[in-house]
């Protein structure tokens, strides 16, 4: 039985609109979405891989089909048909990207606003920050509260205005991230933060680029030297989740990682207690030896690296320099 | 038409050698024999760089480092993105442009033929110092970009090589680029319009205007970097209270820029070779010509979007965002013009085409993951993760790679006067199609799911894709010998070609095959446009071009 084209095509665009609505849902690529922000996102890529996986199908479809279809047959050397274009259908093929460009566009605005981006206080440059460059100065700066322009992801359009419940000041050094609790003092090699509410990352480099990347959140911000970054979000699922580094910043780059950890408020607050209980006590954990834990971490795993032992000293070398700064 | 117009020639196939294989190893003028110079260059950085690509794929192989080890890995990165572009694609779009340039426009040679020969001579130093430093066990480190500060604390000597070895390939380019537009727009012969010219002349017009625009300020870049880097000025170094984020501008003002200057030409190679093999006249000429220009402009305003994570304003990536969707427009006007000349066509698979096509689907999945890496949101997420290294080399292997061998099928009997051999190239594609896509469609899911690019040591959660991919890698890397085979075989050995073997309509194929010293025995004459396949020629199948000629000439 041979179709006429019309149906054959019919059915055709049938077929590819729905595999691309399901592909486009059950793809199953992105990680768990543990943040206000993340489901944002995902919604959005989505949509982006339905528009691609249609796109794929019909342009490849096409190609495939012309390769079987109007192959050469043998001893066949004429040309083919003259045709050198088609006004019609140059001018829809050219609407159709830009629909489709344009509905992307309005809709990434609309995601990135909702997440933050364009918050007045994260949104515009105040330039290279010399305060981070004198020593001394660089962590202690920030009084809690204060709102300094930062540039990153800010609060959502409704907190905008508002301080975020949770501050932490976060320092990326070659190669690893220390984390700083304005409001009382306590620091740590691990960022802990509470579970639906405000947190404010506020981010600086102590030597070279890093960059803060929370995949399960879908965040990511670079942490620039001379110069404070930010990235405000919500964690909405306890768990634990790696944070990364995802800047070039040297040999032990692929190293540089630690975790979040997104507790319920009420385990929070014990933490924290706990942490400020410690550091009153004189144990709570010091840059030094978040330092020495880092080193001792990529001395195990570079072990079997033979890296040299110049590398790991020109790491230590660093610690009586960094108690200076904090 | 008056009476000095000749017909093309279908002259003897291989006339007398008139050169010697010394001519291809001094200071040459001829921009056949520059180009045939430029060819093996890049290809043998190709190759080098390629054994780069391999040992990284075995590194990440396993998680933790244990075969480049964690201090040589960044070494072999940066030199292999550095030489691959630098050493590899941008010379290869030089070298076909200096091949087919002067005999597509019927002209005897370039505009400035001694510049010519100096623009490639920059490109073996360039390419020496790279390795040299990788010799003296003190490569760069920082990656292609070498971003400060990294780059101004991870030792100078490496830097230092690096920043001289792509100023001097720069002006490499920047040299080229004079000569390609001065030749396209004053060497055709008189009654060709620039529509009358092959696609292959438009996109490298587009190029070469994108080069002279941006490589200047890429060299002003790295002139300020190396005064950081040796004479302590503070220009990027923030001890200093320099700004690290104006280098990330003024580079990617070039680098953004010259992903079109590696892919434009192969646009334009493409352009030319699917009309011949498909027997069709390329399909919407003036969209395809116009789209190049336009591209060329749209990629000088968005070169941020390799920023959206870095010190870029929430404003300015909005703005940056909107710049590069719109760029799919010229884009995707060319994928469906590309479609539309291969549907309906008679087409010849060959070696040629089969890259051809392989093209057009590998590019567009790159164009895809290029418009949603354009989207800030989405991007925040992916920004340098292995999602990037999947999309870019969609388009710098899948678009370029692809495209250049494509080319080197269909151009090598004009280069050389004999035939590739065909099972041969055919197995070449189909070992690079799987390789190719095995090693790099993983890497979209890796980077997704959270594994960094530029990471020597990973989750070892991730370690099955890696696996996949090193397969991939290790196939791609076997590919390479077909060809190569292949292309060392048939250079001596191939059948003989004759002038017009593909029974092609542009200039370069007027005349023998390879072609003379002074490229055409008198001017050629405009007898019909570079792609008026099909026009009245359906009766004519085994009539040579000079009968069809004569028929011509008969009804005038
Ligand atoms: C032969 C097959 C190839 C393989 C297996 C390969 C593999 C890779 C891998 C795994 C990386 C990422 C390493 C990392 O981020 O840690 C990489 C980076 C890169 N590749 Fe390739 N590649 C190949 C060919 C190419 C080609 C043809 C080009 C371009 C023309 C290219 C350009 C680059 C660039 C620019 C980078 C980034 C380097 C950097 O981040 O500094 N590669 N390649
Ligand atoms: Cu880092
Ligand atoms: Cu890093």
């Amino acid at each position: 039985m041979k179709l006429p084209t019309s149906i054959t095509t019919l059915i055709a665009g049938i077929l590819v609109t729905l595999i691309s609505l399901w592909y486009g849902q059950h793809h199953g690529w992105m990680p768990e979405a543990a943040s206000r922000e993340a489901p944002l996102v995902d919604d959005l890529f989505n949509m982006m891989m339905t528009i691609a996986t249609a796109l794929f199908l019909l342009i490849q479809g096409a190609l495939i089909i012309a390769i079987f279809r109007f192959r050469q047959k043998p001893g066949d050397n004429t040309d083919g048909p003259p045709l050198e274009g088609d006004i019609g259908l140059e001018i829809v093929w050219t609407a159709i990207p830009v629909v489709i460009v344009m509905v992307l566009s309005v809709y990434s605005f609309e995601v990135y606003n909702e997440m933050g981006g364009l918050d007045p206080a994260a949104s515009r440059d105040p330039g290279p920050q010399k305060t981070a460059v004198v020593p001394g100065t660089a962590m202690a700066a920030t009084l809690p509260g204060q709102d300094k322009i930062a540039l990153g992801v800010g609060a959502s359009p409704k907190q905008q205005g508002n301080n975020a419940m949770v501050n932490v000041d976060v320092l990326g050094l070659q190669y690893a991230w220390i984390f700083t609790y304005p409001d009382s003092g306590v620091v740590s090699g691990e960022l802990h933060v509470p579970a639906g509410q405000d947190v404010k990352l506020k981010i600086a480099a102590q030597d070279v680029i890093h960059a803060v990347w929370i995949p399960q959140f879908r965040l990511k911000q670079d942490a620039i030297p001379g110069r404070d970054t930010q990235l405000r979000f919500k964690p909405e699922v306890t768990g634990t989740y790696p944070l990364i580094c995802a800047e070039l910043c040297g040999a032990y780059h692929g190293a540089m990682r630690t975790q979040v950890i997104v507790h319920t408020p009420e385990e929070y607050d014990e933490w924290l207690q706990s942490q400020i209980a410690a550091k009153e006590h004189g144990d709570g954990l010091t840059v030094a030896q978040i330092m020495a834990n880092t080193d001792n971490r990529l001395a195990r795993q570079t072990q079997d690296w033979n890296i040299s032992p110049e590398a790991i000293a020109t790491l230590q070398h660093m610690h009586p320099q960094m108690h200076h700064h904090l | 038409m008056t009476s000095t117009s000749v017909e093309p020639k279908t002259s003897p196939p291989n006339p007398e050698p008139e050169r010697h294989w010394k001519d291809f190893f001094g200071f040459s003028t001829d921009h056949k024999v520059i180009g045939i110079q430029y060819f093996v260059t890049s290809f043998f950085f190709y190759l080098v760089a390629g054994l780069m690509a391999t040992s990284i794929r075995i590194e990440l192989a396993t998680p933790n480092p244990d075969f480049l080890g964690a201090e040589n890995y960044n070494g072999v990165l940066t030199l292999h993105g550095t030489m691959m572009i630098f050493l590899w694609i941008v010379p290869t779009g030089a070298a076909f442009a200096n091949y087919l340039i002067p005999l597509m426009i019927g002209a005897k040679d370039m505009a400035f033929p001694v510049l010519n020969g100096l623009a490639f001579w920059l490109v073996p130093p360039g390419g020496v110092l790279l390795l040299t430093s990788l010799i003296l066990n003190q490569p760069p480190v920082a990656g292609w970009t070498s971003y400060p500060p990294l780059s101004l604390i991870s030792g100078e000597v490496g830097e230092m090589m690096w920043i001289l070895s792509v100023l001097l390939l720069g002006t490499s380019s920047i040299l080229g680029g004079i000569n390609f537009v001065t030749t396209i727009f004053k060497m055709r012969i008189k009654d060709m319009s620039l529509y009358d010219m092959p696609l292959f002349c438009w996109s490298m017009l587009a190029t070469s205007l994108l080069i002279l625009v941006s490589t200047p300020v890429l060299a002003g870049a790295l002139i300020l970097l190396s005064f950081d880097l040796i004479a302590g000025t503070a220009f990027f170094n923030p001890t200093g209270g320099g700004d690290p984020i104006v280098y990330q501008h003024m580079f990617w003002f070039y680098s953004h820029p010259a992903v079109y200057i590696m892919i434009l030409p192969v646009f334009g190679l493409i352009s030319d070779i699917l009309p011949v093999h498909a027997r069709k006249p390329i399909f919407g000429y003036k969209a395809i010509a116009y789209s190049s220009i336009a591209i060329a402009f749209l990629g000088n305003i968005v070169w941020a979007h390799h920023m959206f994570t870095s010190g870029t304003p929430g404003w300015l990536r909005v703005f940056f965002m909107a710049a590069t969707m719109i760029i799919a427009v010229p884009t995707g006007i060319k994928v469906f013009s590309w479609v539309a000349t291969v549907w309906g066509g008679k087409l010849r698979l060959n070696s040629a085409m089969l890259f051809a096509i392989g093209f057009v689907s590998m590019f567009l999945i790159g164009g895809l993951s290029g418009v949603m890496v354009a989207s800030v949101p989405f991007d925040i997420h992916v920004h340098d993760t292995y999602f990037i290294v999947a999309h870019f080399h969609y388009v710098l292997f899948g678009g370029s790679v692809f495209g250049i061998f494509a080319g080197i099928y269909h151009w090598f009997p004009k280069m050389v006067g004999r035939m590739m051999n065909e099972t041969w190239g055919k197995i070449h594609f189909v070992l690079t199609f799987i390789g190719f896509n095995l090693a790099f469609f993983p890497m979209h899911i890796l980077g997704l799911q959270g594994m960094p690019r530029r990471v020597v040591q990973y989750d070892p959660a991730f370690t099955t894709l890696n696996q996949v991919c090193t397969v991939g890698s290790l196939i791609l890397a076997v590919s390479t010998l077909p060809f190569l085979v292949n292309a060392a075989w048939s250079w001596f050995k191939g059948p003989i070609a004759g002038a017009n073997p593909w029974n092609a309509l542009t200039l370069e194929w007027q005349t023998s095959s390879p072609p003379i010293i002074e490229n055409f025995e008198e001017e050629p004459v405009l007898w019909s446009g570079p792609y008026d396949y099909g026009v009245d020629r359906e009766q004519d199948d085994d009539k040579s071009v000079s009968e069809l000629l004569a028929e011509v000439k008969a009804q005038m």
